[in-house]
């Protein structure tokens, strides 16, 4: 009865990128991915409705290229998994009204799992079973996440989280304040690359003695933001021109020092010898130089799923589908919402 | 023939099952919204209500708006991914049009008629019929004072915009929401005006394209 790897379809769509992901246990079949992010840029940032219907044109073309490159028909799979949350609701509901409509096609068990913990079970793809326990830090424009993996399938804590702007979304926010265009990410980590990362202090959010003991593992990049608009007006005041690379450079050493700081804080405080990095600014080569440099000194493992795997994408659904559905964990029911702030606690909904 | 309607265009959820002759079986959650929630279980309740097979299903149609976006793709992604799945027929069908024919259908005009939903934001969406349930141009979205001026005073305006603002618009009584056992009737009698399975949206995505920055300081 007992299947050590199941054969799952997984379907994301939480924010902007439809996917569409096969997966059997720990092998990746298929991943099909499209993306709305074009179609953002003119907005500086994600677009609620536009993704939603960028969802609604791209579900059925992701559905059978992922269909065509697995050689798989979703006939032979074991379950159909779907992120049912974290995420935009309105997204959200595009991934899950289809999950349904596939799992009724073809009765089979729907699965509405957790977006946070796929993106921690995808590592499994590229380096196989996950060591128990495991932390993992998840940076995105929507997310920032540091938690501890007990078990995958059913044991998941949050350790610390942003406690307002999400790393990438800080990222966004300072490349448009230095006139690059979005997504931010990938412009900052190119520009800092010939700047000086100690030309300005910029501060270091949650970094205090008293903030260490409230918000030991949690981010906060408001003030970061800020303190780099008040730099650039200020420059512009006295007439001088900005180095753009000196403060993609220092910005960009102020995130990446302290997600690495606290994260292997985290990692030492609770004996987690392994660490996954996920989300879309696991990407960012000054944040894997950080985290890898620390991790190494204390000791740590690090796990790096490639780019593809650790931006949104279908086939980690699939990954946690399939580790579920491996565990004997029983499936959602036909009615599953979505949850726009479902906690990571709750791996299956 | 087994034809499957589903409509989510409204705030209500309505499904039905079809045999090509008769409506074998329908479900109806009236003015629930959470579309994403009902949908399924309908489905499923319509199947094995009428005691058939989903894999004898041969035609599926849906509902493609007007309407509340987040409903309307809940339907129209759920129609295409079961016809592609069970290589079905799909067709997509405005739905006030399925309004229209119920209202003809249950003789409450026997002149020409507009057709209005509610489209929120104190709008409606809306579009004319002939007498016979024959839409006039296409459906449109506006605010049921310009759509009052538009319009012959004497022209009736039936459906749940009608009932919403039957102060402003000529309100006749008569069906309030898309029925899919009508859509499916309208399938199944091939007098469906079949317009693909593109959302009827009407209006853009609430954003402004960014500015060029924000100040941090006053």
């Amino acid at each position: 009865m007992s299947n050590a790897a199941p054969l799952v379809l997984g379907i994301e769509s939480s924010c902007d990128e439809t996917g569409v992901g096969i997966v059997r246990g720990t092998e990746l079949l298929a991943n099909a991915v499209a993306s709305s992010v074009e179609e953002h840029v003119r907005f500086g940032g994600v677009v609620p409705e536009v993704a939603s219907r960028a969802h609604l044109e791209a579900f059925v073309p992701m559905l059978e290229k992922a269909q065509a490159d697995a050689g798989v028909s979703v006939a032979d799979v074991d379950a159909i998994a779907v992120t049912s949350g974290p995420g935009l609701t309105g997204a959200l509901l595009v991934g899950i009204a289809a999950a349904k409509a596939l799992a009724i096609a073809y009765d089979k068990p729907l699965y509405g799992i957790n977006h946070l913990v796929a993106h921690v079970c995808v590592d499994r793809l590229e380096h196989g079973e996950l060591p128990e326990p495991t932390a993992a830090l998840l940076v995105s424009g929507g997310h920032t996440n540091l938690l501890l993996v007990d078990d995958v399938t059913s044991s998941v804590r949050m350790l610390g989280e942003t406690i307002d702007d999400a790393a990438g979304e800080a990222f966004d926010k300072v490349a448009r304040l230095l006139g690059l265009p979005y997504p931010g990410g990938p412009q900052i980590d190119r520009a800092a690359r010939d700047g000086d990362p100690t030309a300005i202090a910029f501060p270091r959010g949650l970094t205090s003695g008293r903030d260490m003991e409230k918000h030991r593992y949690d981010f906060s990049f408001s003030g970061l933001k800020s303190a780099v608009a008040r730099h650039v007006e200020h420059e512009e005041r006295m007439g001088r021109e900005i180095s753009v690379p000196d403060v993609a450079a220092s910005f960009q050493d102020a995130v990446c020092d302290v997600l690495s700081a606290k994260t292997v804080r985290a990692c030492l405080d609770h004996g987690a010898k392994h660490l996954v990095l996920g989300g879309g600014v696991a990407a960012n080569q000054r944040l894997r130089h950080f985290v890898l440099e620390r991790a190494s000194e204390a000791g740590i493992e690090v796990r790096i799923p490639p780019p593809v795997l650790c931006t949104d994408n279908g086939a980690m659904v699939a990954a946690l589908g399939s580790a579920l559905v491996a565990k004997g964990v029983a499936p959602s029911s036909l009615d599953l919402p979505a949850d726009s702030s479902m906690p990571v606690t709750q791996i299956v909904a | 023939m087994l034809i499957l309607a589903l409509d989510t265009a409204a705030p209500a959820t309505s499904v039905a099952l079809h045999d090509g002759s008769a409506v074998l079986a329908a479900v109806s959650h009236a003015g629930a919204m959470s579309h994403g929630e009902l949908l399924g279980p309908a489905i499923v309740q319509v199947l094995a209500t009428a005691g058939a097979d989903r894999r004898d299903l041969t035609d599926v149609t849906v509902g493609v708006g007007p309407g509340p976006f987040t409903g309307l793709r809940v339907g129209i992604v759920t129609a295409r991914t079961l016809a592609v799945s069970l290589r079905a027929r799909l067709h997509g069908v405005c739905s006030l049009d399925v309004v229209a024919a119920q209202a003809v259908s249950d003789g409450v005009v026997d002149e020409a008629f507009v057709v209005a939903t509610d489209a929120r934001r104190k709008e409606v969406y809306w579009a004319e019929y002939t007498p016979s349930g024959e839409r006039v141009g296409d459906a449109d979205v506006a605010r049921p004072a310009d759509l009052a001026q538009r319009l012959p005073g004497t022209m009736p305006v039936l459906g749940r915009g009608a009932d919403l603002y039957a102060d402003v618009l000529n309100r006749v009584a008569g069906p309030a929401d898309p029925d899919a056992a009508v859509l499916a009737s309208m399938v199944a009698a091939g007098s469906a005006l079949e317009i693909g399975t593109e959302p009827l949206y009407l209006r853009r995505p609430d954003a402004t394209p960014a500015a060029q920055r924000k100040r941090a300081s006053a």
